[in-house]
């Protein structure tokens, strides 16, 4: 073993700047993705869930269903629903590597790089957001067998509505995670938190015709205007009858009065801009 | 002291530097000089508040009272700039496991915005002084805790940093890691005249350090050259006093728990009397 370190190559340190902070955006989301790839497995496991939904509880429940959907296949219905499913899971779980990182020690590494803590976050979220838009678009792939139809329109839409969901349930992910020490917490928070939403999501069921308490739950919970959207859209591509469409896909109303889709949208991506800031002010804070 | 230039300004300028969390003071304003180029080490018992100071210099804790400037910029005020010179081995390790030993390097290098065209020659020169050259394309997962830190070493030098710390970068490690740390450290200190602020608990380690400075309870009980400190307490008692004897006369020789509740009270005082009557 020599230790001697002959014509070192000289580096130097740029100042901080906006391509300094880029790089780091760049830095954190490109981790998110090697490791993401590096592990199929993992994706694997993530996807299982939300297909068990679509293929083993819809066809299960087809027959007590059949009576009710018009003709309309369950798991036609459940489709737009296990899609925002795969996008939750994934997101928070890859929202959960910032948990980890400071239980293994990595976040020190760049809690002292000379980047700002800002970069860090949008990197995190941009990650979650890539590797959550990755299963939706491979559970979107699977339309045909749930008699969806692959109109460019209707995937390109789709697709919108993904980008837009993973980014705000990874920066729902992210702010708890930056709120939370251990990692055994944020399991437990997200697992009284995740599935509850899911299910009042409407993801699963029809929001109308829902019990008052029900219903209440159901407007107040945001990931209600992430699955009616994808729904309406998907349902604005199918050929079944307009009372099925009615009943099935009816949309949000608040007192009565139907919430256009811009609306939804924008409440979606001002609830993720909103717990993005949150989670970029609570990271920043130095003991 | 060797390669200590007497126009360059000093590596580290700490004065009257203190952090109380609530009702503990952690560390009870301290004040020293690490001049450019010096090994500088840091002793104390558990708890004794080094690691807190190591925080506030490299900016990962604020201080709540007094000021210290790393490489002329400000550890609170000018927080970028102070990060942009200092190379950092904690204790814990904070390598990325699941990535490759390159991996780790490459975005490290990434981070620190090194220019892409010296990356590869430097990431090879760093990796070999550290003998892991050969293993680059390995998950560190599979390392050893004694590779690990020597990954962790050459990952702190690589953006060529002008204060390196090292946080108890021996603990736990086999005497032969141990002496190869040592020598990556003197090979560094002639390359490129990295000032070197280390802690640590082995007090041969201290005996190569140019200058050490005995931490306890909050504050700075003594800072000299360990000749100098092994002279200060030689008495007809002891002849040819050792690290460890200064260690024990500077700190006592009751075990310590780790919190620093009981940080201020009279011990302080006694430790001040110490001091003054060294001297």
């Amino acid at each position: 073993m020599s230790a001697t370190i002959a014509d070192v190559a000289a580096v130097r340190v740029p100042e901080r700047s906006w391509r300094s902070e880029g790089r780091a955006v760049r830095v954190v989301w490109r981790r998110d993705l090697i490791r993401f790839a590096d592990d199929p497995r993992m994706i694997l496991t993530w996807m299982l869930q939300p297909l068990l939904f679509l293929f083993v509880l819809g066809p299960g429940l087809q027959s007590l269903a059949a009576g009710s959907t018009d003709g309309v296949d369950l798991t036609t219905f459940m489709f737009p629903g296990v899609i925002c499913m795969a996008l939750v899971f994934s997101a928070i779980f890859s929202a959960a590597s910032l948990v980890w990182d400071r239980e293994l020690g990595f976040m020190r590494e760049m809690m002292v790089a000379p980047v700002s803590r800002w970069s860090i976050i949008v990197g995190k979220c941009l990650g979650g957001t890539t590797i959550a838009v990755s299963q939706g678009v491979i559970v979107l792939a699977l339309a045909g067998l749930v008699h969806v139809p692959y109109d460019p329109m209707l995937l390109l839409g789709v697709f919108g509505l993904q980008l837009l969901i993973a980014f705000a349930v990874t920066a729902f992910g992210v702010m708890v995670a930056t709120s939370i020490t251990r990692a055994q917490t944020f399991t437990s928070v997200v697992q009284m938190l995740v599935m509850p939403m899911i299910f009042l999501s409407g993801a699963l069921y029809p929001v109308s015709g829902l019990p008052a308490w029900l219903g209440v739950l159901n407007r107040l919970n945001p990931l209600t205007y992430a699955v009616d959207p994808l729904r309406r859209l998907v349902f604005d591509h199918l050929d079944i009858a307009e009372s099925s469409r009615r009943t099935l896909a009816p949309g949000v109303t608040w007192w009565g009065w139907r919430v256009p889709t811009f609306i939804e949208v924008g409440i979606v991506l001002a609830l993720g801009m909103a717990m993005l800031t949150v989670a970029m002010r609570q990271f920043s804070r130095t003991e | 002291m060797p390669a200590v230039m007497p126009s360059t300004p000093p590596a580290i300028e700490v004065e009257a530097l203190g952090k109380t969390y609530g009702e503990v003071e952690a560390v009870a304003g301290v004040s020293f000089t690490v001049a450019s180029g010096e090994v500088f080490g840091f002793l104390g018992p558990n708890g004794a508040g080094k690691t807190t100071t190591i925080n506030m210099l490299c900016t990962l804790a604020r201080p709540t009272s007094g000021t210290a400037r790393v490489n002329g910029f400000d550890v609170a005020s000018e927080r970028g700039d102070v990060r942009r010179h200092i190379g950092l081995v904690f204790q814990d390790p904070s390598l990325d496991g699941y990535l490759t030993a390159a991996q780790n390097l490459r975005m490290h290098a990434e981070l620190y915005g090194i220019d892409g065209r010296v990356v590869p020659d430097r990431m090879r020169q760093m990796l070999e002084m550290v003998d892991l050259w050969d293993r680059r394309d390995q998950r560190v997962q599979t390392f050893s805790g004694g590779m690990r830190r020597r990954l962790e070493i050459a990952r702190g030098l690589l953006h060529s940093p002008r204060v390196l710390f090292l946080d108890e970068p021996t603990i736990g490690l086999d005497p032969q890691t141990r002496s190869a740390i040592w020598r990556y450290i003197g090979a560094l200190r002639e390359a490129e005249g990295t000032t070197i602020f280390m802690t640590t608990h082995y007090m041969d380690e201290a005996e190569l350090c140019d200058r050490v400075a005995i931490m306890d309870r909050g504050q700075i009980v003594v800072l000299d050259t360990p000749e100098a400190l092994k002279a200060s307490i030689t008495s007809v008692t002891v002849a040819s006093p050792t690290m460890d004897d200064v260690f024990m006369r500077y700190t006592g020789s009751t075990v310590r728990d780790t919190d620093t509740s009981s940080a201020a009270d009279g011990n302080r005082e006694l430790a001040r009397v110490v001091v003054k009557a060294s001297r």
